[in-house]
Protein backbone atom coordinates (compact mmCIF):
# COMPACT_ATOMS: atom_id res chain seq x y z
CA UNK A 1 0.00 0.00 0.00
CA UNK A 2 1.17 3.41 -1.01
CA UNK A 3 1.13 6.26 1.25
CA UNK A 4 -1.62 7.91 -0.67
CA UNK A 5 -3.92 5.61 -0.69
CA UNK A 6 -3.93 5.67 3.76
CA UNK A 7 -6.25 8.55 4.08
CA UNK A 8 -6.55 8.63 7.76
CA UNK A 9 -4.70 10.79 10.25
CA UNK A 10 -1.41 9.45 10.88
CA UNK A 11 0.80 10.55 13.66
CA UNK A 12 3.74 13.21 12.97
CA UNK A 13 7.18 11.53 13.63
CA UNK A 14 8.85 13.88 15.51
CA UNK A 15 11.14 13.60 19.07
CA UNK A 16 9.72 10.81 21.80
CA UNK A 17 6.76 9.82 19.37
CA UNK A 18 8.37 8.96 16.16
CA UNK A 19 10.54 7.12 18.56
CA UNK A 20 7.34 5.12 20.15
CA UNK A 21 6.61 4.53 16.35
CA UNK A 22 9.31 3.39 15.57
CA UNK A 23 9.42 0.21 17.64
CA UNK A 24 5.66 -0.59 16.68
CA UNK A 25 7.12 -0.70 12.91
CA UNK A 26 9.50 -3.16 14.58
CA UNK A 27 6.90 -5.32 15.61
CA UNK A 28 7.38 -3.58 19.51
CA UNK A 29 5.36 -2.08 21.78
CA UNK A 30 7.42 -0.51 23.70
CA UNK A 31 6.50 2.37 26.80
CA UNK A 32 8.99 5.01 28.62
CA UNK A 33 9.73 3.26 32.15
CA UNK A 34 11.59 5.80 34.93
CA UNK A 35 15.05 4.37 35.43
CA UNK A 36 14.83 6.45 39.08
CA UNK A 37 11.76 4.84 40.08
CA UNK A 38 10.70 2.60 37.60
CA UNK A 39 7.55 3.95 37.09
CA UNK A 40 5.81 3.16 33.31
CA UNK A 41 4.38 5.92 31.42
CA UNK A 42 2.28 6.41 28.34
CA UNK A 43 1.76 9.08 26.40
CA UNK A 44 5.78 9.82 25.96
CA UNK A 45 7.15 12.68 28.42
CA UNK A 46 10.54 14.11 29.01
CA UNK A 47 10.34 13.98 32.56
CA UNK A 48 8.95 11.21 35.36
CA UNK A 49 6.29 13.30 36.98
CA UNK A 50 6.59 10.82 40.01
CA UNK A 51 9.76 11.25 40.76
CA UNK A 52 11.02 13.77 38.92
CA UNK A 53 13.75 12.09 37.16
CA UNK A 54 14.82 12.59 33.46
CA UNK A 55 16.32 9.29 33.36
CA UNK A 56 14.70 6.95 31.24
CA UNK A 57 14.46 4.05 28.70
CA UNK A 58 12.00 2.58 26.31
CA UNK A 59 10.96 -1.14 28.08
CA UNK A 60 9.10 -3.93 26.50
CA UNK A 61 5.30 -3.90 27.42
CA UNK A 62 4.09 -7.51 27.88
CA UNK A 63 1.46 -6.43 25.43
CA UNK A 64 -1.18 -8.02 27.23
CA UNK A 65 -3.92 -6.14 28.95
CA UNK A 66 -7.84 -5.61 29.61
CA UNK A 67 -10.03 -3.17 27.89
CA UNK A 68 -10.41 -0.62 29.88
CA UNK A 69 -13.27 1.54 28.25
CA UNK A 70 -14.58 2.30 24.82
CA UNK A 71 -17.31 3.72 22.48
CA UNK A 72 -18.91 3.23 19.11
CA UNK A 73 -18.55 6.20 16.93
CA UNK A 74 -21.75 4.86 14.94
CA UNK A 75 -22.12 8.48 13.30
CA UNK A 76 -17.81 9.46 12.07
CA UNK A 77 -17.17 12.69 13.23
CA UNK A 78 -14.30 13.13 10.63
CA UNK A 79 -14.64 12.53 7.37
CA UNK A 80 -11.66 10.08 6.57
CA UNK A 81 -13.69 7.54 8.56
CA UNK A 82 -16.09 7.90 7.59
CA UNK A 83 -16.64 4.28 5.38
CA UNK A 84 -15.34 2.90 8.86
CA UNK A 85 -18.53 3.40 10.47
CA UNK A 86 -19.34 2.06 13.24
CA UNK A 87 -16.07 1.35 15.04
CA UNK A 88 -15.06 1.52 18.00
CA UNK A 89 -12.36 3.58 19.35
CA UNK A 90 -11.14 1.87 22.57
CA UNK A 91 -8.41 2.19 26.06
CA UNK A 92 -7.11 -0.20 26.83
CA UNK A 93 -5.21 -0.60 29.71
CA UNK A 94 -1.94 -2.62 29.82
CA UNK A 95 -0.63 -5.11 32.48
CA UNK A 96 1.99 -2.02 32.99
CA UNK A 97 -0.49 0.10 34.50
CA UNK A 98 -0.73 2.38 31.11
CA UNK A 99 -3.19 2.90 28.91
CA UNK A 100 -3.32 3.70 25.04
CA UNK A 101 -6.13 5.13 22.69
CA UNK A 102 -6.61 2.15 20.36
CA UNK A 103 -9.08 -0.08 18.15
CA UNK A 104 -10.00 -3.83 18.97
CA UNK A 105 -10.29 -5.55 15.85
CA UNK A 106 -11.65 -8.80 16.30
CA UNK A 107 -14.78 -8.17 17.35
CA UNK A 108 -17.84 -6.24 16.69
CA UNK A 109 -18.46 -3.55 18.69
CA UNK A 110 -21.50 -4.91 20.20
CA UNK A 111 -19.43 -7.35 21.73
CA UNK A 112 -16.89 -5.24 23.61
CA UNK A 113 -17.11 -6.12 27.48
CA UNK A 114 -14.77 -3.89 29.80
CA UNK A 115 -12.32 -5.90 31.24
CA UNK A 116 -12.13 -8.04 28.63
CA UNK A 117 -8.88 -9.46 28.58
CA UNK A 118 -6.92 -8.46 24.77
CA UNK A 119 -3.53 -8.54 23.40
CA UNK A 120 -1.46 -6.23 20.93
CA UNK A 121 -1.09 -6.94 16.83
CA UNK A 122 0.13 -4.24 14.47
CA UNK A 123 -0.93 -3.04 11.69
CA UNK A 124 1.44 -1.66 9.35
CA UNK A 125 -0.90 1.28 7.11
CA UNK A 126 1.88 2.26 5.64
CA UNK A 127 5.22 1.88 4.84
CA UNK A 128 6.28 4.26 7.70
CA UNK A 129 3.65 3.94 10.07
CA UNK A 130 2.45 0.72 11.94
CA UNK A 131 0.11 0.87 14.67
CA UNK A 132 -1.14 -0.95 17.36
CA UNK A 133 -4.33 -2.22 17.74
CA UNK A 134 -5.57 -5.09 19.98
CA UNK A 135 -7.60 -8.54 19.55
CA UNK A 136 -9.66 -9.35 22.36
CA UNK A 137 -8.48 -13.11 23.58
CA UNK A 138 -10.25 -15.64 25.16
CA UNK A 139 -13.21 -15.57 22.70
CA UNK B 1 -19.20 39.64 52.76
CA UNK B 2 -19.80 43.61 50.93
CA UNK B 3 -16.33 43.73 48.81
CA UNK B 4 -17.24 40.47 46.49
CA UNK B 5 -16.83 41.34 42.55
CA UNK B 6 -20.28 42.17 41.07
CA UNK B 7 -21.96 41.37 37.49
CA UNK B 8 -23.40 44.50 37.03
CA UNK B 9 -24.64 43.69 33.39
CA UNK B 10 -25.82 40.99 30.87
CA UNK B 11 -26.77 40.73 27.31
CA UNK B 12 -27.53 38.49 24.55
CA UNK B 13 -28.92 38.03 21.29
CA UNK B 14 -31.05 35.91 19.55
CA UNK B 15 -30.52 32.50 19.41
CA UNK B 16 -31.12 30.45 15.82
CA UNK B 17 -30.41 28.32 13.72
CA UNK B 18 -32.17 28.12 10.16
CA UNK B 19 -30.87 30.86 8.32
CA UNK B 20 -28.19 31.69 10.63
CA UNK B 21 -27.56 34.89 12.20
CA UNK B 22 -26.71 37.16 8.80
CA UNK B 23 -24.21 38.83 11.28
CA UNK B 24 -20.38 37.63 11.48
CA UNK B 25 -18.69 36.13 14.60
CA UNK B 26 -17.70 39.60 15.54
CA UNK B 27 -20.61 41.48 15.03
CA UNK B 28 -22.53 39.32 16.43
CA UNK B 29 -20.71 39.41 19.77
CA UNK B 30 -20.60 43.44 19.42
CA UNK B 31 -24.47 43.05 19.47
CA UNK B 32 -24.71 41.21 22.87
CA UNK B 33 -21.62 43.80 24.37
CA UNK B 34 -23.78 46.25 23.36
CA UNK B 35 -27.22 44.81 25.11
CA UNK B 36 -24.88 44.45 28.45
CA UNK B 37 -23.50 47.81 28.55
CA UNK B 38 -27.25 48.95 28.30
CA UNK B 39 -28.19 46.89 30.94
CA UNK B 40 -25.86 47.84 32.79
CA UNK B 41 -26.14 51.98 32.37
CA UNK B 42 -22.43 51.92 31.23
CA UNK B 43 -20.55 53.64 28.23
CA UNK B 44 -18.29 52.37 26.26
CA UNK B 45 -15.83 54.26 27.21
CA UNK B 46 -16.05 52.94 30.84
CA UNK B 47 -15.40 49.69 29.77
CA UNK B 48 -11.59 49.19 30.48
CA UNK B 49 -11.13 45.83 30.49
CA UNK B 50 -12.00 43.00 27.85
CA UNK B 51 -11.57 39.25 28.33
CA UNK B 52 -12.11 37.56 25.12
CA UNK B 53 -13.09 33.59 24.59
CA UNK B 54 -10.02 31.66 23.10
CA UNK B 55 -10.19 32.52 19.58
CA UNK B 56 -13.33 34.07 19.19
CA UNK B 57 -11.83 37.52 19.03
CA UNK B 58 -9.16 40.02 20.33
CA UNK B 59 -9.44 42.30 23.15
CA UNK B 60 -7.84 44.95 20.70
CA UNK B 61 -10.69 44.57 18.09
CA UNK B 62 -13.92 44.52 20.67
CA UNK B 63 -12.12 47.53 22.29
CA UNK B 64 -11.77 49.49 18.78
CA UNK B 65 -15.34 48.50 17.47
CA UNK B 66 -17.39 49.21 20.87
CA UNK B 67 -15.03 52.80 21.34
CA UNK B 68 -12.94 52.03 24.35
CA UNK B 69 -10.45 54.12 24.56
CA UNK B 70 -9.71 53.53 27.75
CA UNK B 71 -8.36 49.44 27.87
CA UNK B 72 -6.22 48.46 30.42
CA UNK B 73 -6.80 45.05 31.06
CA UNK B 74 -6.98 42.47 28.64
CA UNK B 75 -6.66 38.55 28.86
CA UNK B 76 -7.96 35.32 27.79
CA UNK B 77 -8.51 32.25 30.15
CA UNK B 78 -7.53 29.59 27.80
CA UNK B 79 -10.00 26.47 29.21
CA UNK B 80 -12.27 26.09 26.52
CA UNK B 81 -16.54 26.12 27.47
CA UNK B 82 -14.87 26.90 31.21
CA UNK B 83 -13.35 30.36 30.40
CA UNK B 84 -16.54 32.42 30.88
CA UNK B 85 -16.96 31.27 34.19
CA UNK B 86 -12.91 31.38 35.01
CA UNK B 87 -13.25 34.70 33.52
CA UNK B 88 -15.59 35.71 36.66
CA UNK B 89 -12.72 34.83 38.59
CA UNK B 90 -10.05 36.83 36.64
CA UNK B 91 -12.40 39.54 35.79
CA UNK B 92 -13.53 40.07 39.44
CA UNK B 93 -10.00 39.86 40.65
CA UNK B 94 -8.58 42.38 37.91
CA UNK B 95 -11.05 44.82 39.55
CA UNK B 96 -10.66 44.42 43.05
CA UNK B 97 -6.98 44.76 42.17
CA UNK B 98 -7.61 47.85 40.67
CA UNK B 99 -6.58 46.89 37.23
CA UNK B 100 -9.89 47.84 35.94
CA UNK B 101 -12.63 49.07 36.94
CA UNK B 102 -15.46 47.35 34.56
CA UNK B 103 -14.48 44.42 32.58
CA UNK B 104 -16.15 43.17 29.46
CA UNK B 105 -16.53 39.20 28.78
CA UNK B 106 -18.13 38.56 26.04
CA UNK B 107 -18.81 34.96 23.87
CA UNK B 108 -20.52 33.77 20.86
CA UNK B 109 -20.33 32.50 17.48
CA UNK B 110 -22.06 31.24 14.31
CA UNK B 111 -21.78 27.74 15.49
CA UNK B 112 -24.57 26.70 13.29
CA UNK B 113 -24.30 28.68 9.94
CA UNK B 114 -20.11 29.07 10.18
CA UNK B 115 -17.93 26.64 10.86
CA UNK B 116 -20.20 24.05 12.56
CA UNK B 117 -18.41 20.99 14.80
CA UNK B 118 -17.95 18.24 12.57
CA UNK B 119 -16.39 20.35 10.42
CA UNK B 120 -13.83 22.17 12.40
CA UNK B 121 -12.43 18.48 13.69
CA UNK B 122 -10.49 18.02 10.63
CA UNK B 123 -8.85 21.37 10.41
CA UNK B 124 -6.21 22.48 12.91
CA UNK B 125 -4.74 19.80 15.21
CA UNK B 126 -3.37 22.97 17.04
CA UNK B 127 -6.55 24.41 18.42
CA UNK B 128 -7.75 20.62 20.01
CA UNK B 129 -7.14 20.19 23.52
CA UNK B 130 -4.39 18.13 23.65
CA UNK B 131 -2.59 19.31 20.52
CA UNK B 132 -0.02 16.84 19.15
CA UNK B 133 -1.13 14.56 21.82
CA UNK B 134 -4.42 13.82 20.23
CA UNK B 135 -3.21 14.13 16.84
CA UNK B 136 -0.54 11.46 17.47
CA UNK B 137 -2.27 8.98 19.67
CA UNK B 138 -6.01 9.70 19.36
CA UNK B 139 -6.75 10.98 15.94
CA UNK B 140 -5.05 7.56 14.35
CA UNK B 141 -7.84 5.70 16.27
CA UNK B 142 -10.88 7.71 14.89
CA UNK B 143 -11.11 9.28 18.23
CA UNK B 144 -11.61 12.39 16.85
CA UNK B 145 -14.19 15.11 18.69
CA UNK B 146 -15.28 15.82 22.11
CA UNK B 147 -18.55 13.11 22.60
CA UNK B 148 -15.98 10.71 21.85
CA UNK B 149 -13.43 11.55 23.76
CA UNK B 150 -16.62 11.73 26.90
CA UNK B 151 -18.09 9.08 25.93
CA UNK B 152 -15.26 6.88 26.77
CA UNK B 153 -15.53 8.02 30.93
CA UNK B 154 -19.35 7.94 30.24
CA UNK B 155 -19.30 4.54 29.14
CA UNK B 156 -17.18 3.36 32.35
CA UNK B 157 -19.28 5.46 34.62
CA UNK B 158 -22.34 3.38 33.45
CA UNK B 159 -19.61 0.06 33.74
CA UNK B 160 -18.86 0.74 37.53
CA UNK B 161 -22.15 2.55 38.76
CA UNK B 162 -24.91 1.33 36.55
CA UNK B 163 -25.78 4.39 35.09
CA UNK B 164 -28.37 4.03 32.56
CA UNK B 165 -29.46 5.46 28.92
CA UNK B 166 -32.38 6.35 30.57
CA UNK B 167 -31.17 8.33 33.22
CA UNK B 168 -29.01 10.39 30.74
CA UNK B 169 -31.80 10.75 28.80
CA UNK B 170 -33.65 12.16 32.14
CA UNK B 171 -31.24 15.29 31.64
CA UNK B 172 -32.06 15.76 28.00
CA UNK B 173 -35.59 15.75 28.74
CA UNK B 174 -35.04 18.04 31.73
CA UNK B 175 -33.86 20.87 29.65
CA UNK B 176 -35.52 20.18 26.67
CA UNK B 177 -38.65 21.12 28.99
CA UNK B 178 -37.21 24.20 30.86
CA UNK B 179 -36.52 25.16 26.83
CA UNK B 180 -40.59 25.60 26.52
CA UNK B 181 -40.55 28.39 29.28
CA UNK B 182 -37.83 30.40 27.31
CA UNK B 183 -38.90 32.01 23.96
CA UNK B 184 -34.93 32.34 23.36
CA UNK B 185 -34.53 29.06 23.43
CA UNK B 186 -33.72 27.05 19.63
CA UNK B 187 -36.12 24.35 21.25
CA UNK B 188 -39.25 26.32 22.45
CA UNK B 189 -41.65 24.99 21.08
CA UNK B 190 -40.59 21.41 19.88
CA UNK B 191 -41.54 19.07 22.94
CA UNK B 192 -39.48 15.67 23.58
CA UNK B 193 -40.60 12.35 25.07
CA UNK B 194 -38.30 9.64 26.94
CA UNK B 195 -39.47 7.65 23.51
CA UNK B 196 -38.40 10.64 21.26
CA UNK B 197 -34.99 10.47 23.36
CA UNK B 198 -34.09 6.99 22.99
CA UNK B 199 -35.30 6.69 19.38
CA UNK B 200 -33.03 9.75 18.31
CA UNK B 201 -29.90 8.14 16.16
CA UNK B 202 -26.98 6.88 18.13
CA UNK B 203 -24.37 9.26 17.37
CA UNK B 204 -20.75 7.60 19.53
CA UNK B 205 -22.54 5.02 22.18
CA UNK B 206 -23.48 5.85 24.55
CA UNK B 207 -24.38 9.10 23.48
CA UNK B 208 -27.41 9.88 21.02
CA UNK B 209 -28.25 12.39 19.06
CA UNK B 210 -30.28 14.13 22.03
CA UNK B 211 -27.46 13.54 24.47
CA UNK B 212 -24.86 16.22 22.17
CA UNK B 213 -25.37 20.29 22.76
CA UNK B 214 -26.80 22.43 19.72
CA UNK B 215 -24.95 24.14 17.26
CA UNK B 216 -26.54 27.73 17.42
CA UNK B 217 -26.07 31.21 16.11
CA UNK B 218 -25.60 33.51 19.10
CA UNK B 219 -23.94 35.74 21.71
CA UNK B 220 -24.18 36.23 24.98
CA UNK B 221 -22.27 38.99 27.42
CA UNK B 222 -21.35 40.37 30.94
CA UNK B 223 -19.82 42.77 32.70
CA UNK B 224 -17.84 43.09 36.61
CA UNK B 225 -17.19 45.75 38.43
CA UNK B 226 -16.55 45.61 42.14
CA UNK B 227 -19.08 46.25 45.08
CA UNK B 228 -18.58 49.57 45.31
CA UNK B 229 -19.15 51.01 41.60
CA UNK B 230 -22.18 48.65 41.44
CA UNK B 231 -23.95 50.34 44.04
CA UNK B 232 -23.56 54.15 42.07
CA UNK B 233 -25.44 51.81 39.04
CA UNK B 234 -28.68 51.62 38.47
CA UNK B 235 -29.33 47.92 38.51
CA UNK B 236 -29.73 45.05 41.01
CA UNK B 237 -26.28 43.73 40.97
CA UNK B 238 -25.22 39.76 41.47
CA UNK B 239 -22.39 39.14 43.93
CA UNK B 240 -19.89 36.47 43.14
CA UNK B 241 -19.86 34.93 46.61
CA UNK B 242 -17.17 32.47 45.77
CA UNK B 243 -15.44 31.82 42.13
CA UNK B 244 -12.74 29.09 41.58
CA UNK B 245 -11.69 27.06 37.91
CA UNK B 246 -9.43 24.00 37.86
CA UNK B 247 -7.69 21.07 35.82
CA UNK B 248 -7.59 18.00 35.32
CA UNK B 249 -4.06 15.64 35.91
CA UNK B 250 -2.90 15.41 33.35
CA UNK B 251 -4.70 18.17 31.59
CA UNK B 252 -3.25 17.37 28.42
CA UNK B 253 -4.36 13.41 28.05
CA UNK B 254 -7.42 11.66 28.62
CA UNK B 255 -7.05 8.41 29.15
CA UNK B 256 -4.05 8.41 31.49
CA UNK B 257 -5.47 9.94 34.94
CA UNK B 258 -5.21 7.55 37.88
CA UNK B 259 -8.89 8.41 38.37
CA UNK B 260 -10.80 8.85 35.40
CA UNK B 261 -13.51 10.77 36.64
CA UNK B 262 -11.74 13.77 37.86
CA UNK B 263 -12.00 16.94 36.46
CA UNK B 264 -10.79 20.22 37.23
CA UNK B 265 -14.59 20.75 38.97
CA UNK B 266 -13.34 18.29 41.28
CA UNK B 267 -10.54 20.88 42.71
CA UNK B 268 -12.09 23.98 41.99
CA UNK B 269 -15.86 23.25 43.88
CA UNK B 270 -14.68 22.47 47.03
CA UNK B 271 -12.96 26.20 47.04
CA UNK B 272 -15.53 27.79 45.64
CA UNK B 273 -17.85 27.00 48.16
CA UNK B 274 -15.41 27.65 50.76
CA UNK B 275 -15.09 30.98 49.41
CA UNK B 276 -18.65 31.18 49.59
CA UNK B 277 -19.01 29.63 53.06
CA UNK B 278 -22.27 28.03 51.39
CA UNK B 279 -22.61 24.26 50.76
CA UNK B 280 -23.91 22.39 47.65
CA UNK B 281 -27.45 22.22 49.42
CA UNK B 282 -27.43 26.03 49.64
CA UNK B 283 -28.10 26.41 46.21
CA UNK B 284 -31.72 27.50 44.93
CA UNK B 285 -30.11 26.34 41.52
CA UNK B 286 -28.01 25.59 38.94
CA UNK B 287 -26.72 25.91 35.30
CA UNK B 288 -24.05 23.09 34.90
CA UNK B 289 -22.47 23.42 31.63
CA UNK B 290 -24.09 20.55 29.21
CA UNK B 291 -22.10 20.14 25.90
CA UNK B 292 -23.27 16.58 26.64
CA UNK B 293 -25.64 14.80 29.23
CA UNK B 294 -23.61 12.77 30.89
CA UNK B 295 -21.15 15.91 31.47
CA UNK B 296 -23.84 17.53 33.70
CA UNK B 297 -24.00 13.89 35.86
CA UNK B 298 -20.54 14.03 36.65
CA UNK B 299 -20.42 17.68 37.32
CA UNK B 300 -23.18 16.75 39.74
CA UNK B 301 -21.25 14.47 41.61
CA UNK B 302 -18.30 16.52 41.07
CA UNK B 303 -19.62 19.75 42.70
CA UNK B 304 -20.88 17.54 45.29
CA UNK B 305 -24.41 17.52 45.13
CA UNK B 306 -24.52 13.74 45.63
CA UNK B 307 -21.76 11.20 45.89
CA UNK B 308 -19.20 9.63 43.10
CA UNK B 309 -21.67 6.63 41.49
CA UNK B 310 -24.94 8.30 42.31
CA UNK B 311 -25.65 11.28 39.80
CA UNK B 312 -27.98 8.68 37.49
CA UNK B 313 -30.15 8.44 40.87
CA UNK B 314 -29.83 12.12 41.61
CA UNK B 315 -31.44 12.81 37.94
CA UNK B 316 -34.82 11.36 38.03
CA UNK B 317 -37.84 11.60 39.21
CA UNK B 318 -37.93 15.48 38.66
CA UNK B 319 -35.45 16.12 40.87
CA UNK B 320 -33.26 19.04 38.48
CA UNK B 321 -36.82 20.13 36.80
CA UNK B 322 -38.21 23.39 37.78
CA UNK B 323 -39.91 22.68 41.10
CA UNK B 324 -37.52 19.37 41.84
CA UNK B 325 -35.24 19.69 44.55
CA UNK B 326 -32.26 21.50 42.32
CA UNK B 327 -33.62 23.48 39.05
CA UNK B 328 -31.01 23.03 36.47
CA UNK B 329 -30.37 24.72 33.33
CA UNK B 330 -34.02 26.62 33.40
CA UNK B 331 -33.10 28.31 30.20
CA UNK B 332 -32.85 25.12 28.16
CA UNK B 333 -28.88 24.52 28.76
CA UNK B 334 -26.57 23.83 25.62
CA UNK B 335 -29.02 20.94 25.04
CA UNK B 336 -32.06 22.77 24.28
CA UNK B 337 -31.79 26.55 24.77
CA UNK B 338 -28.19 27.31 22.72
CA UNK B 339 -24.64 26.68 22.53
CA UNK B 340 -23.30 30.18 23.42
CA UNK B 341 -20.09 28.60 25.44
CA UNK B 342 -21.61 28.40 28.86
CA UNK B 343 -21.86 32.72 28.36
CA UNK B 344 -25.90 31.74 28.57
CA UNK B 345 -25.30 29.82 32.10
CA UNK B 346 -24.21 32.92 33.46
CA UNK B 347 -27.12 35.02 31.87
CA UNK B 348 -29.34 32.77 33.02
CA UNK B 349 -28.11 32.44 36.55
CA UNK B 350 -28.23 36.55 37.03
CA UNK B 351 -31.65 36.66 35.63
CA UNK B 352 -32.86 34.14 37.85
CA UNK B 353 -31.24 36.40 40.83
CA UNK B 354 -32.68 39.23 39.43
CA UNK B 355 -36.24 37.53 39.38
CA UNK B 356 -36.70 38.42 35.77
CA UNK B 357 -37.39 34.51 34.81
CA UNK B 358 -40.98 34.94 34.31
CA UNK B 359 -42.78 31.39 34.09
CA UNK B 360 -38.90 30.15 34.76
CA UNK B 361 -38.47 31.93 37.48
CA UNK B 362 -36.92 29.72 40.73
CA UNK B 363 -39.05 31.01 43.69
CA UNK B 364 -36.80 33.62 45.91
CA UNK B 365 -33.92 32.17 44.18
CA UNK B 366 -31.33 34.38 46.52
CA UNK B 367 -27.84 32.11 45.99
CA UNK B 368 -27.22 29.52 42.27
CA UNK B 369 -24.28 27.74 40.87
CA UNK B 370 -22.75 27.86 37.77
CA UNK B 371 -20.60 25.87 36.07
CA UNK B 372 -18.10 25.54 32.87
CA UNK B 373 -16.24 22.52 31.14
CA UNK B 374 -13.83 23.16 28.36
CA UNK B 375 -11.19 20.70 26.78
CA UNK B 376 -10.40 17.37 28.05
CA UNK B 377 -12.18 18.26 31.60
CA UNK B 378 -11.08 21.91 32.61
CA UNK B 379 -13.55 22.65 35.26
CA UNK B 380 -15.08 26.32 36.42
CA UNK B 381 -17.67 27.27 39.15
CA UNK B 382 -19.50 30.51 40.94
CA UNK B 383 -21.40 30.33 43.36
CA UNK B 384 -23.61 34.09 43.07
CA UNK B 385 -25.95 35.75 45.05
CA UNK B 386 -28.63 38.61 45.31
CA UNK B 387 -27.18 41.52 46.00
ZN1 LIG C 1 10.45 8.26 38.39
Amino acid sequence: MSNSDYKKPLPALEGLTQEFYGFCREGELRFQRCASCQAWRHVPREMCAQCGSMDWSWEASSGRGKLFTWTVAARPLHAAFADDAPYAPAVVELDEGVRLVTEIVNCKPVDLEIDAPVEVIFDAVTPEITLPKFRRTGL
Amino acid sequence: MANEACIVGIGETKYCRGEGSGMSQLALQLSACSAALADAGLKARQIDGIMPFPNLGSAEGFAANLGCENLRFAATINMGGAAPVASLQAAGAAVKAGAADYVLVPAGWNGYSGRRAAQTLSEQVSSIPGGAIARDFYFPYGLTSPPQWYALMARRHMHLYGTTAEQLGAIALAMRKHAQLNPNAVMNGKDMSLDDYMASPMITDPYRLFDCCLETDGAAAMIVTTAERARDLAGSPVRILGVAAGQPYPADEITNRKDIFMTGLTIAAPQAFKKAGLKPSDMDFAQIYDCFTFEVLQQLEETGFCERGEGGAFVEDGRIELGGALPVNTHGGLLSEAHVLGMNHIVEAVRQLRGECGARQVKDAEVGVVTGWGDFGDGSIAILGTA
